[in-house]
């Protein structure tokens, strides 16, 4: 391998990248783009959940029990409702998530000292924030009986009563249980996926297509050399976005750093080199541009979205699925990703996904350069 | 004894079933432009392109600058310089830039390849456009700056695929003018082309047609050989009904219309001249002019192909 070729080759693509402002474009604006996407809009968080109330009572205690909904950071009271066809008016209209329908005999039967049942309605279509509604709910409800509880065992003359068991929560690595602190660090890996087997996917076919392949195997380049070089380019600009990700995780959103940021960059070189060699494969095998960009979207970019544990809890997963996140390189570079931010830990506990993706990076580079024949096809 | 630069034996592509190159072979010698005629499809790019090691023949021998087409094609890639049919230099970089990149590939650098770059660009005349970018540059420069990214190594040979079509006639020439100069440094030239005209600047042709070789000499042999009794243009009228007469008598080996008049060869043997007065005085047609002509390489060309179409 001659470095000065390898270096012509390098210095060309930079002048594609930086002669075409489409793909300078997708390499600025769309970490920046996702970044705002997924750290503001994109939120698994439930707050403010806009509710309904009937309250057939109308008493003290009813106007109590309600108020402890409206006082919480989780509901908001939207509508009060005379009857219960407004109700399922404002669920059906989605104005509402949820509906609280206090019985007339509410105070009634509280003062007696009986079980009353209040009826919760959820709008269930969305399964993810309408467990977390029946949680918030039944918690707000569980409160207000053990209150009652403490307030009727006193009035029976027994002082200081002892609740047995009380659980006290304390949330590690993402104390305000935050989405953003979950998403971001893991989007860091989706775009140097996108970046690196997105633009990278186009550099070979995109030669063959233009005809110019043709003159440039005419040439004594040597295969190594034109991988290589034509890597350059794209290893950089994955530096390039993931500094960008970083410091927009850390100084936009606040996403707590708490590991080495040193170690942070040389683990991610690893990981560019992953993405980078898998978008250098598909170059090798597609026929045309388009192609290559489907395929990139669907061997690069989904297994990251889906199967990496970006979005979704792998553990979660059914085992045959588990199985196959093993596979995907993402998987093991989200890791790395949330545990340095969240966690802070060390290279001692990631050196087991470090060492596969190394593997992976050769085995990649390998494929890529095998691959490719320096014969018109 | 002269050297040889390019000896191809039996050499076959096919793709599939189909046979692009048939059994051809020939030699190049050191210096000479020798040119590849042929309408389209007939097997030139395929030839060419097995010579530059950019496919491997199916069967055959062949060597390129005295290495083996079938073993060292990457050997070869070093010695030779190739333009290709289609325009192949990336046309989103400048003129110079295109130029330091074929220079770094092929393993220049320092003060050698800037010298070489200057010698280039003057040589094709691009030193006003060293900073336009390719794309808009018009085609007969394009053609010229793929030539100099060819030749910026010097090469001892250079294959050209078609390299002036789609260029305008002055453009075409100087282009010419360019080969025979290269070839008057002792630069071997192998060239493709369709253009009759072009076909004249070669020092030796082969005639390619169906991935065969049909004939091969140098232009003035082709002539002689293929048309040794010579070339009748006869103006006469009418013409069509003339030509159709033509066709049907024995002592005729071809008949053609060319401009306005008629191109006629006759058999071996045969007083041409007289036999059409006598011939066109019984159909009571006109004969206004009878000339004997130089055959052009189109003549040859046609008598030829025509010749194989009847085989």
């Amino acid at each position: 391998m001659k470095v000065s070729r390898t270096w012509a080759i390098a210095k060309k693509e930079f002048v594609h990248i930086y002669r075409d402002p489409r793909s300078l474009a997708l390499v600025i604006l769309m970490p920046a783009l996702l970044m705002l996407l997924f750290g503001y809009a994109v939120t698994l968080d439930v707050k403010k959940v806009s509710m309904a109330v009937l309250d057939r009572d109308r008493s003290q205690e009813s106007l109590n029990f309600i108020q402890r909904f409206s006082a919480s950071s989780y509901f908001h009271l939207r509508f009060w409702v005379q009857d219960e066809k407004a109700m399922k008016r404002l669920i059906d209209q989605g104005k509402v998530k949820m509906g609280l329908i206090l019985p007339w005999d509410f105070s009634k039967t509280i003062k007696a000292e009986k079980m009353v049942s209040v009826q919760v309605l959820i709008d269930g279509a969305d399964a993810n924030t309408a467990s977390l509604i029946l949680s918030y709910a039944q918690a707000i409800a569980r409160q207000y009986t053990q209150e009652k509880t403490v307030l009727k065992v006193t009035r029976m003359g027994m002082r200081n009563l002892n609740l047995p068991i009380e659980a006290r929560p304390r949330v590690w690595f993402n104390e305000d249980l935050e989405s953003k602190n979950y998403f971001v660090p893991g989007l860091v890996a989706v775009i140097i996926s996108i970046i690196g087997v997105l633009l990278t996917g186009q550099v070979i076919v995109r030669e063959w297509e233009k005809g110019t392949m043709e003159l440039l195997i005419s040439t004594p380049v040597r295969k190594a050399e034109l991988m290589v070089g034509k890597l350059f380019p794209y290893f950089f600009l994955g530096l390039v976005d993931l500094s960008l990700s970083v410091l927009m995780g850390k100084w936009v959103f606040q996403v707590p750093l708490r590991g080495s940021v040193a170690l942070l960059f040389a683990l991610s070189c690893i990981y560019i080199l992953v993405a980078l060699a898998l978008g250098l494969t598909i170059s090798t095998f597609a026929r045309t541009q388009l192609l290559a960009n489907q395929m990139a979207m669907v061997i690069g970019f989904l297994p990251t979205f889906l199967l990496s544990g970006f979005t979704f809890v792998i553990s979660n997963m059914p085992t045959w699925l588990q199985f196959i996140t093993y596979g995907i390189a993402p998987r093991y570079y989200v890791t790395i990703v949330k545990e340095i931010f969240l966690k802070g830990l060390g290279f001692s506990f990631l050196w087991r996904e470090t060492l596969v993706l190394m593997v992976m990076a050769m085995a990649g580079l390998w494929v890529a350069t095998k691959s490719f024949k320096k014969e018109l096809r | 004894m002269p050297t040889l630069v390019v000896e191809v034996e039996d050499l076959v592509k096919t793709f599939d079933r189909f046979v692009a190159v048939d059994h051809i072979h020939f030699q190049v010698e050191k210096g000479e432009i020798f040119g590849f005629l042929g309408p389209n499809g007939a097997g030139k790019s395929t030839t060419i392109r097995m010579l530059c090691g950019l496919l491997l023949p199916t069967s055959g021998k062949g060597k390129v600058a005295g290495f083996d087409i079938m073993k060292e094609p990457e050997k070869i890639k070093q010695a030779i310089g190739y333009m290709s049919q289609k325009f192949s230099l990336y046309d989103d970089l400048t003129v110079a830039e295109n130029l330091h990149f074929f220079g770094g590939i092929y393993g220049l650098s320092g003060s050698f390849q800037r010298k070489r770059e200057n010698e280039v660009l003057g040589m094709i005349g691009l030193q006003d456009s060293q900073g336009q970018i390719t794309r808009t540059l018009p085609v007969g420069w394009k053609q010229r700056l793929a030539l100099g990214c060819a030749i910026l190594h010097e090469p001892s040979v250079l294959f050209l695929d078609e390299p002036t079509s789609g260029v305008d006639p002055i453009s075409r020439r100087n282009f010419w003018s360019l080969i025979q100069e290269m070839g008057g440094k002792g630069v071997t030239t192998f060239v493709t082309t369709h253009y009759m005209d072009e076909a004249e600047y070669c020092g030796r042709l082969a005639l390619i047609y169906q991935g065969r070789i049909v004939a091969l000499g140098t232009p003035s042999e082709l002539k002689l050989k293929t048309l040794s009794q010579g070339v009748l243009e006869v103006e006469c009228d009418p013409l069509v009904p003339a030509l159709d007469l033509l066709k049907k008598e024995s002592w005729i080996s071809e008949s053609a219309v060319f401009g306005e008049g008629l191109h006629v060869i006759g058999k071996e043997g045969v007083d041409l001249e007289r036999e059409l007065h006598v011939l066109f005085q019984k159909h009571g047609i006109l004969l206004k002019r009878v000339g004997k002509i130089r055959p052009s390489l189109e003549d040859v060309f046609v008598s030829l192909i025509e010749k194989e179409d009847k085989e």
